[in-house]
C-alpha cells in the first residue's frame, strides 16, 4: 500500500504541492487528474523518489521511503517522451535496468536478452528488439518505455501523461491495452493525465488536483455523478453554470414547456446518437449546453426554447 | 524555377551571390592561397628544410604539448560544468554561464597579462613561485595556463545548448532503473552528446594550436624553448625569413584546413543523429 501524508512542496515561491494527502491500495489503478500546475506531476514525481518533498512522508507499505532515491523504492516510471535511450537497441533499452545491476546480480548477456524478448512479447512487440528507437512509431515506443519499466519487477508502475503525445485512435487502443496489463499483472499503477475522459475510463479511483490540493477522491462515477467541488464539476464533464451556482451536464438538461431558463439557440450539431444543442442563457452571455435525443426534432438555430436540470450539483448552499 | 514568397529577384541573387563569393575569395581563399604559395616558392626542399630546423621542430613539438595537456583539461572541464548548468539548479547558475563566456570577450593579449600578474616576477604569486623555484611565467606551465584559459569555452559552449535542448529526462529514466551516477553518464548522457562534444573538441585544439596574443604575453619568446608555431612564425617573419615563416604558417594553415573538413563531416554526422532522434 502506498501512503503520501501531508505533502508538501515548493519550487521557489511556487506552492506545487500544499499539504497532500492520499492512501492507495495494492492492485490499485489510480489518476491524478487535473490542469497543468495543479501539481500532479510533482505529486507523482515525489511518489517516485525523482522529487523530494520540502515535509511530509511517503510510505510503502507502512515503511517511510521518503529520504531513498528512486533506484531504490523498486517504482517502474514511465516518462511523458518515453526517454528512450536513442543510441541503443529496442532490447538494450528494455533490459537496460538489468545490464546496470552489480556484478553479482548482474545476469548474463543472453539471460538478457531473453529476458527482453519476453517482455517485448508481453508488449506485443515481438521481434522489434534489433531495432533503434527512432525506427518505431509513437505508440510502439512508449509501449518499449512500458517493457523497459517492467523490466526490474516494479512493485509500483508510474505514468506520467502516458498517452500525451499519441494521436486519438492509438492512444484508445493503448489504453484499453494498458488496463488489461495491469490486471493481468496485478500491478499497482498511478497515471497522470489533464484529459478527464482518460481518467474516467480507466482508472479504479480518480484524483482531481488543483492548485497543489485534492478536490476530490473518488470513483469516477462519484466523480462525474457527485463532484465535491464546482472545481470538479467543471474540470470533470461538461457542465453549465445556472444562475445561483448550479451546475449541470448536457444530458441532464431537458426542454420543458412551461417555466424553465429561456435559452436563445445559437448551434445545433449531431455528437453522436444526441443532438448537441448550444445557446445562450437570455439576457445574460452564460454558454448553455444541452442533448437531445436524436430521435426528436431539434430546435431551429435563433429560435428560444426553455430548459431545467433533471439532476444538478449545488455549490451554493 | 521554384518560386517562394521570401525569394528575392533573379538579379538580387546574382547580386548577393557574387558579393559573398568575391568576398570570400578576398578574404580567405587568396590568402590562404598566398601561405602555400610562398611557402613553396623556392620549392618542396626549402620546404622541408625549414619546418625541421631544431627550433621549428621544438615549436611544433611544443605546440603539440600544449595541446595535449590544454585540450584534455578543457573536455573534462567543459563536460562537468555543462552537467552542472543543464542537470542541476543552484545559485549563481547565470554568473557561472556567463564566466565560461569570459575568454571570448576578453582580448588575449589582456589574458596573457592575468597571468604575468600572477605569476611574474612582480606578481602576487611572483616572489613565492621564485623561492620554491617554480618557473611560470616565460616557461611552458605559463603557456598551457594561457591556453586553458584561452580554450576553455569551446566545449561548454557546444555542449550547454545541446544539453538544455535534451532535458534531464533520460538520466532520470536511467537512474529509475537503478543506474549509478557513473553508469548514468557513461551510458546514457555520453553518448547522447558525443557529436558535439567532438566538434567542441575540435574547435578547442584548433584554437589551442593557434592561439598567438595570450600565449605571446607569457612565452618570452626563447627560441627553442618557450616558441610554439605561431610565435616561431612571427620571429621567422620578423628576421625576413619568408619561406621559413610561410613555411611554419602552411603547416597551421593545413591544421585549419584539416580542422574545417573533420567539422564538415561531425556537422554531417552530428545533423543525421539528430534528425533520427526527432519525433
Amino acid at each position: 500500500m502506498i501512503s503520501v501524508e501531508n505533502i508538501r512542496k515548493q519550487f521557489g515561491g511556487f506552492a506545487a504541492l500544499g499539504g497532500v494527502d492520499l492512501q492507495i491500495a495494492k492492485g490499485e489503478f489510480v489518476a491524478l487528474l487535473g490542469p497543468s500546475g495543479s501539481g500532479k506531476t510533482t505529486l507523482l514525481r515525489v511518489i517516485a523518489g525523482l522529487e523530494f518533498q520540502d515535509s511530509g512522508v511517503v510510505r510503502f507499505d507502512g515503511e517511510d521511503v521518503s529520504d531513498r532515491p528512486v533506484a531504490e523504492r523498486g517504482v517502474g516510471f514511465v516518462f511523458q517522451h518515453y526517454a528512450l535511450f536513442r543510441h541503443m537497441k529496442v532490447a538494450d533499452n528494455v533490459s537496460f535496468g538489468l545490464s546496470v545491476r552489480k556484478r553479482g546480480e548482474r545476469p548474463s548477456a543472453r539471460e538478457r536478452r531473453e529476458r527482453a524478448d519476453e517482455l517485448l512479447r508481453l508488449v506485443h512487440l515481438e521481434g522489434l528488439g534489433d531495432r533503434y528507437p527512432a525506427q518505431l512509431s509513437g505508440g510502439q515506443r512508449q509501449r518499449v518505455a512500458l517493457a523497459r519499466a517492467l523490466a526490474i519487477q516494479p512493485q509500483l508502475l508510474l505514468l506520467d501523461e502516458p498517452f500525451g503525445a499519441l494521436d486519438a485512435k492509438v492512444r484508445k487502443d493503448l489504453r484499453r491495452w494498458l488496463r488489461e496489463l495491469h490486471s493481468q499483472m496485478g500491478l499497482t499503477s498511478i497515471f497522470v493525465t489533464h484529459d478527464q475522459e482518460e481518467a474516467l475510463e480507466l482508472a479504479d479511483r480518480v484524483v482531481v488536483l488543483n492548485k497543489g490540493a485534492i478536490e476530490q477522491i473518488g470513483t469516477p462515477e462519484q466523480v462525474y455523478t457527485q463532484p465535491a467541488t464546482p472545481f470538479v464539476a467543471s474540470f470533470v464533464g461538461e457542465n453549465t453554470v445556472l444562475p445561483g451556482g448550479v451546475h449541470v451536464r448536457p444530458h441532464d438538461l431537458e426542454i420543458t414547456t412551461d417555466g424553465g431558463h429561456a435559452v436563445v439557440v445559437d448551434n445545433v450539431f449531431r455528437k453522436g446518437g444526441v443532438w448537441r444543442i448550444e445557446g445562450m442563457l437570455q439576457g445574460t452571455d452564460t454558454l448553455v449546453e444541452l442533448d437531445l435525443d436524436a430521435a426528436q426534432a431539434a430546435p431551429e438555430t435563433g429560435s428560444t426554447i426553455h430548459v431545467r436540470p433533471i439532476r444538478a450539483s449545488n455549490f451554493t448552499g | 524555377m521554384n518560386r517562394n514568397p521570401v525569394s528575392e529577384s533573379r538579379f538580387a541573387r546574382a547580386a548577393l551571390i557574387t558579393i559573398a563569393l568575391l568576398f570570400l575569395a578576398l578574404f580567405i581563399l587568396l590568402p590562404l592561397f598566398a601561405v602555400f604559395s610562398e611557402a613553396l616558392k623556392e620549392g618542396f626542399d626549402d620546404f622541408a628544410e625549414a619546418v625541421s630546423t631544431p627550433d621549428a621542430l621544438a615549436a611544433i613539438r611544443l605546440t603539440l604539448i600544449v595541446a595535449a595537456i590544454s585540450v584534455p583539461l578543457n573536455m573534462v572541464f567543459g563536460v562537468a560544468a555543462s552537467w552542472a548548468i543543464t542537470k542541476f539548479d543552484f545559485r549563481g547558475k547565470g554568473f557561472l554561464i556567463t564566466l565560461i563566456d569570459l575568454p571570448f570577450s576578453v582580448s588575449p593579449v589582456v589574458s596573457g597579462l592575468i597571468f604575468v600578474l600572477l605569476f611574474g616576477a612582480n606578481g602576487y604569486l611572483g616572489p613565492w613561485l621564485a623561492e620554491h623555484d617554480v618557473r611560470i611565467i616565460f616557461a611552458v606551465p605559463g603557456i598551457v595556463l594561457a591556453t586553458v584559459f584561452i580554450t576553455f569555452p569551446f566545449v561548454a559552449r557546444e555542449l550547454i545548448p545541446l544539453m538544455m535542448e535534451q532535458g534531464k529526462e533520460d538520466e532520470e529514466a536511467a537512474i529509475s532503473l537503478g543506474a549509478s551516477g557513473w553508469q548514468t553518464f557513461w551510458h546514457v548522457t555520453l553518448p547522447n552528446i558525443r557529436w558535439a562534444l567532438l566538434y567542441g573538441v575540435l574547435l578547442c585544439n584548433a584554437r589551442a594550436m593557434g592561439e598567438f596574443g595570450a600565449v605571446s604575453v607569457v612565452s618570452g619568446h626563447i627560441r627553442g624553448i618557450t616558441n610554439t608555431m605561431p610565435l616561431h612564425v612571427e620571429i621567422l617573419y620578423n628576421e625576413y625569413d619568408f619561406v621559413g615563416a610561410f613555411a611554419v604558417a602552411s603547416l597551421l594553415a593545413g591544421l585549419a584546413l584539416v580542422t574545417l573538413v573533420i567539422k564538415t563531416v561531425l556537422e554531417w554526422r552530428f545533423n543525421l543523429h539528430h534528425a533520427g532522434a526527432r519525433h
